[in-house]
């Protein structure tokens, strides 16, 4: 066996198990950890296939920034396991319909004939030296330039309605004025009195 | 640097060919890369506590050896032999995730760093990208630690440091694009040679007010004074390490100090051209320094940075939580944002030595 046949069993093998028991955790956190490295044996899979810049870009967005502010979420607010519990039950009927339906539609794709190893050619090696990066930079800035925008203009507009939905002026906010405290005056705090020492009312 | 080793092995034992040879190569890199490193981490601690000390007017450790110098040792085997003690009803697996969490994630980063012409463990084409990415990491730990030890000060470290370390990623990584944009490549051995020639051809002229913002956001990111709101001793008692004790604790502190040491290589790769000596092409100084091995002008640029550290500390007090955050949203993300295209300007002009 190849060595890197031996890394592809590991890293499968890590990424179904870490998957199985991400569905079976009880605790959030764990399910959430268990999901990170889930992501991390599936991006040492795409190293496997050469797609280096796709692997990075998933250890950076997903682990490195998504998942940090899913566990913020996490933590922040206080789940009550019990009463989640509780209702699991009630949707029990739908949940095996849509489990039902979605291993149908799994089944179906599959059983289609197009996924055996005979359909799929053997991804050729690439010769040392290739850049993974500039081809995907070459595809993605001259032929896919405008979906490219698109997708950018979109998530701008997005950043820009989440941060207007949020920021609203709330009259209580004591909030500083930094440019006013920094270019504030003595004159405009201070008063200097000038009081003399030397007059002063004898006690009768 | 480790071709001969490499080469040795192929011929001397070709039955040892394949899978098992390529393993037990990396893995004597590592460790002949990771020792140096941890003996480094333990004399930057020591270092802090000298020059601190007579920053302030003190001595600092001078009892254990000549003028301290064992003192890492002997904080090492107190570490080593104290219990550590995991809080009542704190989650223990990820209570004891959490250090690890933070340190795997350090050492690993320096799997791509070069320190010489020929002196990296894998040279990576994406090693910029994988610092990056590897570095992002780093923050479970942080947020396990605070979570897992079921108690209010680690939380509130916790989710200050968090919010602050994901806030200035994103300083760091458009910094970062500044230097691709100028070096054309994420490759950190190009983006050195691209800056070959003299301290002129460095990229902290063109860049400098990145190599300024890059500086600040690496304190950030090592939550190093004046932004170590994580630990935060006035205020939350030392955050995130409350509960830790022994080894736990001690993966926590060498993983700050090997990433301080990090970010130094980073900078200094990025802006200071790396191995490159600063008197290339200069007349007599160039000949007069030509035996000087590279991996010194790298590592005597790195001390200048870890002695900024330590000079930072001593200098400024604790910026307030919201400040912190003000100082990366509309000061730093702005500057980054309009330096790009002033970058992209120049590469486009062919401005100087440096594009």
């Amino acid at each position: 066996m190849e060595f890197s046949s031996i890394l592809f069993y590991v890293f499968g093998f890590c990424f179904v198990a870490s998957s199985a028991m991400l569905v079976i955790a009880r605790n959030t956190l764990k399910a959430a950890m268990l999901l990170i490295l889930s992501f991390f044996s599936v991006a040492s899979l795409w190293l496997l296939l050469e797609a280096e810049f796709l692997a990075i870009t998933l250890i950076l967005v997903y682990v490195g920034a998504v998942m940090v502010l899913f566990l913020f979420v996490i933590k922040m607010l206080n789940i009550d396991q019990s009463t989640i519990r509780a209702k699991f039950t009630t949707y029990l009927p739908l949940g095996i319909f849509v489990s039902l339906v979605v291993i149908a539609q799994i089944a179906l794709v599959l059983s289609a004939g197009q996924f055996d190893l005979e359909n799929v050619e053997e991804p050729a090696r690439h010769i040392a030296g290739y850049s993974n990066i500039t081809e995907l930079a070459t595809d993605l800035y001259t032929t896919y330039v405008y979906p490219f925008e698109l997708a950018a203009v979109l998530l701008l507009i997005a950043i820009i309605a989440a941060i207007t939905l949020v920021h609203r002026k709330d009259s209580r906010s004591k909030k500083q004025n930094i440019s006013e405290q920094v270019s504030v005056q003595a004159s405009e705090r201070v008063r200097l009195a000038s009081i003399s020492s030397t007059k002063s009312k004898e006690p009768k | 640097m480790w071709q001969g080793f490499v080469d040795f092995v192929h011929q001397s034992l070709p039955w040892f060919d394949g899978g098992l040879a390529v393993v037990i190569i990396i893995l004597i890199k590592g460790v002949t890369l990771i020792l140096p490193l941890i003996i480094m981490m333990a004399y930057m601690t020591y270092a802090e506590r000298k020059v601190i000390g007579y920053m302030q007017l003190r001595i600092g450790p001078n009892r254990v050896g000549p003028i301290g110098l064992l003192q890492p040792f002997a904080d090492v085997f107190k570490m080593m032999f104290k219990e550590i003690i995991f809080p009542t009803k704190a989650n223990v697996y990820l209570f004891v995730l959490a250090p690890i969490l933070a340190f795997v994630p350090a050492i690993a980063i320096w799997a791509v760093i070069p320190l010489g012409q020929d002196f990296y463990i894998t040279n990576l084409d994406i090693s910029l990208l994988y610092v990056l990415a590897i570095g992002s990491v780093g923050v479970y730990g942080i947020i396990l630690a605070g979570w897992a030890s079921n108690s209010k000060y680690p939380l509130l470290g916790a989710l200050r440091s968090a919010s602050l370390l994901v806030s200035y990623e994103i300083v760091i990584g458009f910094v970062v694009v500044t230097v691709v944009m100028a070096a054309s490549s994420v490759n950190l051995n190009e983006i050195v040679s691209s800056q070959s020639g003299g301290i002129w051809n460095w990229y902290w002229i063109p860049l400098f007010p990145m190599m300024i913002v890059f500086w600040i956001s690496a304190l950030a990111e090592t939550n190093r004074a004046p932004f170590d709101v994580v630990e935060g001793e006035s205020e939350i008692a030392g955050g995130t390490h409350v509960e830790y004790s022994g080894m736990c604790f001690a993966l926590f502190f060498m993983a700050e100090y090997i990433n301080m040491i990090m970010m130094a290589a980073l900078a200094v790769l990025m802006f200071f051209g790396g191995w490159h000596s600063p008197f290339e092409g200069v007349p007599y100084l160039q000949e007069f320094f030509a035996f000087v091995p590279d991996i010194m002008w790298l590592l005597g640029k790195m001390s200048f940075f870890l002695f900024l550290y330590l000079w930072i500390r001593a200098t400024f007090p604790r910026y307030r939580y919201d400040q912190i955050m003000r100082l990366c949203w509309k000061v730093f993300l702005p500057l980054t944002i309009v330096w790009i295209m002033v970058v992209a300007l120049m590469t486009q002009l062919h401005l100087g030595p440096w594009f």
